[in-house]
């Protein structure tokens, strides 16, 4: 049996993620901003099989508080083993070009505080010398372009980051799971044409689960992602730099 | 690329543009456009603002074969996102979900647990409030009656803001208005079903040949004894003396355990939307001959899985479209069992005079277990079903012709399947409208409610 934290819980990809750890028996800790969700994912996730079922709402760029969460988090589920960390934001480019301000915003939740959190935790699954973090990157993150480079930005430091502390843990025992999703049909995507590269985010949730489950390091979801960003990574600079992706 | 869910995402012009065209009905006629909000939580209010007061209707899985699921000009509201169960008592079959969760998924959880639900429709890809909102039916409906038969209560929310849970017992007057009310009453956010115990998954199963209208008839009075659930496909295309033959399906719960070894719903799929109707001419005349001849002319026991039983077409991925661009229009109707053999032979006369065959042609008697709903389809009587590619003109012309014949008997036809039923015969087929327009939110329309308030 697992002892799960998910941090960004109301999220769609997290949820489904939770709902494949509850089918499986687990123990999970919800975190997220709102409570009234946290309640419904939570019986849900009983109603589904899990073992037990705790949330606690969470402010992620409140960095004081991150110890507290985990140790929180620990002490209800009788031990902490698998992390998934699947909050984020999606920035407007543009309002990030014109205010440094927003920029930083978008930094601080979907860079620092993923960060924050990952630090505390991993010294943590350091010395119990077991367990798996897993965190939702992106492809954004594999090659900054025009439209959502400040996002991409953040989330290329989180994937960096992930990198290196999967060295850094390899050692001991710990499995690092970087997870980059392409596009996602989430109620906040709504507005974009949906394509066939659109994947649903029950689609996505199962990778991250059989990803956490099988200890994987870095997985593209849905996997034609990974020939996608293949290809994206190797278009030279000179040419990439005048397209209009 | 984010993974996130907004609460209560805004309305803005260019969502509406583009999810206007992915909002269809099972038969893929008539054609319609509307604006699309999609609600996550159940806390929320679920309506959208609208820009000019537009209408609203809940959308579930679409799975309404006409326009009683389509808001032409307004909004739908997609309540797939509600999708949470939220209490199961394994030792009394009591389950709470929200109103998005489809009875597939109901019956994944429930029935390793020995728990199934107590009535269902022939798809399992409905939602429990779309399933409450048409009052489906299944095969024992002579047994158990409709499937708001079961419901204990459930909440609706108001575009007034107003939020009631409805029972039996509280606000029974919009309990009762809102089940068979086609999302017109306001809009379910959860309900509260029993289910019914069952040993495992397994159905025991008899199939026997059956050569016209009136051995149908004796084979129903019988089996309907001694099974739970009964019903007969019939090949739409004999004439004469063989006029309604076909192939009667009776089963019950097999009484003993075996492990439910569900993997991924689905399999087959019509891959592509074809350019023609691939379900017509040829296809239905060899499909009915060799669906007739295939079975066996003495009764044949079997035992298998749910899915077979109650739920073939959910195999095919998309079948609706097999149809071709044009869509099909499904017909189903009960006339009452005094006179009922002669109204069907009728019936059946002018479909095959039509020279249109049905690929699926489907009887049952239903019983006499009333339905809590006002609006309720299911009476007493023999209910006859069939679907017809659409061609215009000729189709309309010859399901108005049946209606004249239903109605003459007193008959009805179901809403759920309609795509062009006339006023005055929905009138007459729900004589309780009137009451129950009291109960339609201001707020709320659709394709099938401004047909049949019209004035032909």
């Amino acid at each position: 049996m697992r002892h799960v934290m998910i941090v960004g819980a109301s999220s769609a990809i997290a949820e489904a993620a939770a709902r494949c750890f509850a089918g499986d028996g687990d123990r999970l800790y919800l975190l997220a901003r709102d409570e009234k969700k946290l309640e419904s994912i939570a019986a849900d996730l009983r109603v589904r099989g899990a073992d037990k079922v705790d949330f606690q709402i969470f402010e992620a760029n409140a960095f004081d508080s991150h110890d507290a969460v985990i140790a929180a988090a620990a002490e209800s589920l009788g031990g902490l083993d698998t992390v998934l960390i699947a909050y984020g934001t999606l920035p407007e480019q543009s309002a990030c070009e014109a205010d440094y301000v927003v920029t930083l915003e978008a930094m601080t939740t979907n860079a620092l505080s993923v960060i924050s959190l990952l630090t505390r935790l991993a010294n943590r699954f350091e010395s119990q010398r077991q367990g798996t973090l897993a965190v939702i990157s992106s492809v954004a993150g594999d090659r900054g372009r025009k439209s959502n480079y400040v996002y991409g930005t953040a989330k290329s430091a989180v994937s960096t980051f992930l990198d290196g502390l999967r060295n850094r843990l390899y050692g001991s025992g710990v499995n690092v799971v970087t997870a980059k999703p392409g596009f996602v049909d989430t109620p906040m995507t709504a507005s974009f044409d949906k394509g066939l590269l659109w994947a649903q985010p029950e689609a996505v949730g199962r990778g991250i689960h059989r990803a956490i489950v099988r200890g994987k390091d870095v997985v593209y979801l849905p996997g034609f992602w990974y020939l996608i960003m293949l290809i994206i990574r190797h278009i030279p600079e000179t040419v990439f730099k005048r397209l209009s992706l | 690329m984010a993974p996130q869910r907004a609460g209560q995402p805004p309305i803005n012009d260019q969502r509406a543009r583009l999810m206007a065209a992915t909002y269809e009905s099972w038969g893929r006629y008539p054609a319609a456009r509307q604006s699309a909000a999609r609600i996550a939580w159940r806390h929320a209010t679920p309506y959208p603002q609208t820009e000019n007061g537009q209408s609203v209707l809940p959308y579930g899985n679409g799975r309404s074969y006409g326009d009683s699921c389509l808001n032409d000009g307004g909004y739908v509201v997609d309540v797939r996102g509600l999708d949470r169960f939220i209490a199961f008592d394994e030792t009394t079959g009591i389950l709470a979900c929200e109103a998005g969760v489809l009875l597939s998924d109901i019956l994944r959880l429930t029935v390793p647990k020995g728990w199934f639900l107590p009535v269902t429709p022939g798809t399992k890809l409905v939602t429990l409030a779309g399933a409450i909102a048409n009052d489906v039916h299944g095969k024992n409906h002579h047994r158990a009656g409709t499937f708001g038969c079961h419901v204990r209560r459930f909440e609706l929310c108001r575009s007034d803001g107003q939020r009631m849970i409805c029972s039996p017992t509280e606000n029974p007057d919009w309990f009762a208005a809102t089940i068979g009310g086609i999302g017109l009453t306001g809009i379910i956010m959860w309900a509260e079903i029993a289910l019914k115990p069952v040993a495992g998954p397994l159905v025991d199963v008899e199939i026997v040949r059956y050569a016209d209208l009136e051995a149908f008839m004796s084979l129903a009075a019988d089996s309907d004894q001694d099974f739970d659930y009964t019903v007969a496909w019939f090949d739409c295309l004999a004439r004469g003396s063989a006029l309604g033959r076909g192939v009667f399906m009776r089963g019950n719960h097999a009484e003993i355990p075996a492990p439910d070894r569900r993997r991924k719903d689905g399999g087959l799929s019509v891959p592509f939307k074809p350019p023609i109707n691939l379900l017509s001419g040829i296809m239905v005349r060899a499909f009915n001959y060799a669906y007739f001849h295939r079975a066996p002319a003495q009764a044949r026991r079997l035992r298998q899985d749910y899915d077979p039983f109650f739920y073939p077409l959910d195999k095919i991925n998309r079948w609706n479209y097999a149809y071709g661009p044009r869509g099909f229009v499904q017909y189903q109707c009960v006339v009452p069992f005094d006179g009922g053999v002669q109204t069907m032979r009728t019936l059946l006369d002018k479909v095959a005079a039509s020279k249109r065959g049905s690929f699926l042609s489907v009887l049952k008697c239903f019983g006499d277990v009333a339905s809590p709903g006002m609006m309720s389809f299911p009476r007493p009587g023999i209910t006859m079903t069939m679907d017809f590619g659409f061609d215009g003109a000729p189709t309309l012309k010859l399901l108005d012709d049946l209606d004249a014949l239903v109605s003459d008997v007193g008959g009805a036809v179901y809403p759920a399947k309609d795509a062009r039923l006339s006023a005055r015969h929905y009138k007459q087929y729900f004589p309780k409208w009137e009451q129950f327009a009291d109960f339609v939110d201001p707020q709320h329309s659709s394709g099938f409610w401004r047909r049949v308030m019209g004035a032909n």
